[in-house]
C-alpha cells in the first residue's frame, strides 16, 4: 500500500498534463484513505476520502478551468530541490526512530488519557463512538474553533472573489462575521 | 455537459443516495464512523455533482447564494448557541449535561447531536459556496 502511494506521488511529480496530475492526486488521496482504514481509523479515512479525494479534486479542476491545463517547462537544474527534499525526508525519518512502536500499549498516547476516555464515555454520554464523544463533548471547544476556521474560510472566499463584483454583498458578509465573533 | 444523456441519467439516479448517505453519516455519527465534518462534505459533494452535470445555474436555483450565506453563519451560531444555552441552564459553556439535569448523559447525547448538526450545516454550505464561487469565476 505504501509502495502504491510512493508510485502515485512520483507519477504526479513527473506529469506535465495538469488534468491527469489532478486525477492522480485524487487516487493518492484514496490510497491514503485506504491506508487509514488499515490502521483502524475509519473516521480519519472517511474524512480523507471525502475531502482529499472528493472536494479537493473538484476544486483543483475548477481552478484548472480558470488557468491552463499544461505545466510550464521549467528551466535550470532540479538537483538543489531534490537535495533539500532528501535532507528533509531523512530528518523526518530520523525523528520517527525515537517514537514508540505502532500499537505499543506503553506509549504515552496509549497510557495516559486514552483508557480513561474509552472507559468513561459509555457512562458519561451514552454513545458508543468514542471519537465523536471526544470530538464534540470532551473537546467541544476545539471543534467550535475548527468550525469557526471553516466559517472564516467561507467568508474569505466571499469577500475576495465576490467583492469586486458587488460592494453591497461584501458589506453584508462582513456584518455576519462581526455578529458571530461577538457570540463566542 | 448538459447533452450527455448517460451522465445525466446516472447522476440523477445516484444523487438521492449521495444526499441520503450524507444525512446517514450526519445522524449516525454517534454510533458509527462519521460526524458533522464528513457529512457536510458528502452532502456538498452531491451539490457539486449536480453542478458538474447540470451547470452552475441549476445549483444556484436549488441553493441560492443568499440562503447559503445565511446557512454558513447559522451553523456556527447553532454550535455557539448550544454553548450559551448550557450556560443559561446553569452549566459551563458547551457542558451538554446541563441540557437535561436529571439525566446528564442524555443531555450530552442531545448536545452532541445538535452541535454536530451545526458543524454539518456550516461545512456543507461553505463547501457549496466555495465551489459555486470558483466555478462562477470562469464565466464572469
Amino acid at each position: 500500500m505504501l509502495l502504491l502511494l510512493c508510485v502515485t506521488a512520483v507519477a504526479v511529480v513527473r506529469m506535465r498534463g495538469l488534468w491527469a496530475a489532478v486525477m492522480m492526486m485524487g487516487i493518492y488521496s484514496f490510497l491514503g484513505a485506504s491506508w487509514m482504514l488499515l490502521l483502524d481509523a475509519p473516521d480519519v479515512a472517511f474524512t480523507e476520502a471525502a475531502v482529499g479525494a472528493g472536494i479537493s479534486t473538484v476544486l483543483a479542476l475548477a481552478t484548472l478551468g480558470l488557468t491552463t491545463t499544461r505545466a510550464k517547462q521549467r528551466s535550470g537544474s532540479s538537483m538543489l530541490p531534490l537535495v533539500i527534499v532528501g535532507i528533509t525526508g531523512a530528518a523526518l525519518v530520523y525523528g520517527t526512530l525515537d517514537m514508540p512502536h505502532f500499537g505499543d500499549p506503553d506509549s504515552p498516547a496509549n497510557s495516559y488519557p486514552h483508557p480513561s476516555y474509552v472507559e468513561r464515555t459509555e457512562g458519561d454520554i451514552h454513545i458508543p463512538n468514542v471519537v465523536t464523544a471526544v470530538l464534540a463533548s470532551y473537546r467541544g471547544y476545539d471543534t467550535l474553533g475548527e468550525v469557526v476556521v471553516i466559517f472564516t474560510a467561507g467568508i474569505a472566499v466571499f469577500v475576495l472573489l465576490r467583492g469586486s463584483r458587488s460592494r453591497k454583498r461584501t458589506h453584508r458578509s462582513e456584518g455576519s462575521e462581526v455578529r458571530v465573533s461577538r457570540h463566542d | 455537459m448538459t447533452d450527455h444523456t448517460i451522465l445525466r441519467v446516472v447522476s440523477k439516479v445516484i444523487l438521492p443516495y449521495v444526499l441520503l448517505f450524507g444525512l446517514y453519516v450526519q445522524f449516525h455519527g454517534d454510533y458509527g464512523p462519521g460526524g458533522g465534518f464528513q457529512a457536510g462534505v458528502i452532502f456538498a459533494a452531491g451539490f457539486v455533482l449536480y453542478g458538474l452535470i447540470y451547470g452552475l445555474a441549476a445549483v444556484r436555483r436549488v441553493a441560492p447564494p443568499r440562503v447559503i450565506e445565511i446557512l454558513v453563519a447559522s451553523g456556527v451560531l447553532l454550535y455557539a448557541g448550544t454553548g450559551v444555552l448550557t450556560m443559561l441552564r446553569g452549566g459551563n459553556f458547551l457542558d451538554y449535561g446541563a441540557l437535561n439535569p436529571l439525566h446528564p448523559a442524555e443531555g450530552q447525547h442531545l448536545g452532541i447531536l445538535v452541535v454536530e448538526l451545526g458543524v454539518g450545516i456550516t461545512v456543507a454550505s461553505v463547501m457549496i459556496a466555495i465551489y459555486s464561487t470558483f466555478a462562477g469565476r470562469g464565466r464572469a
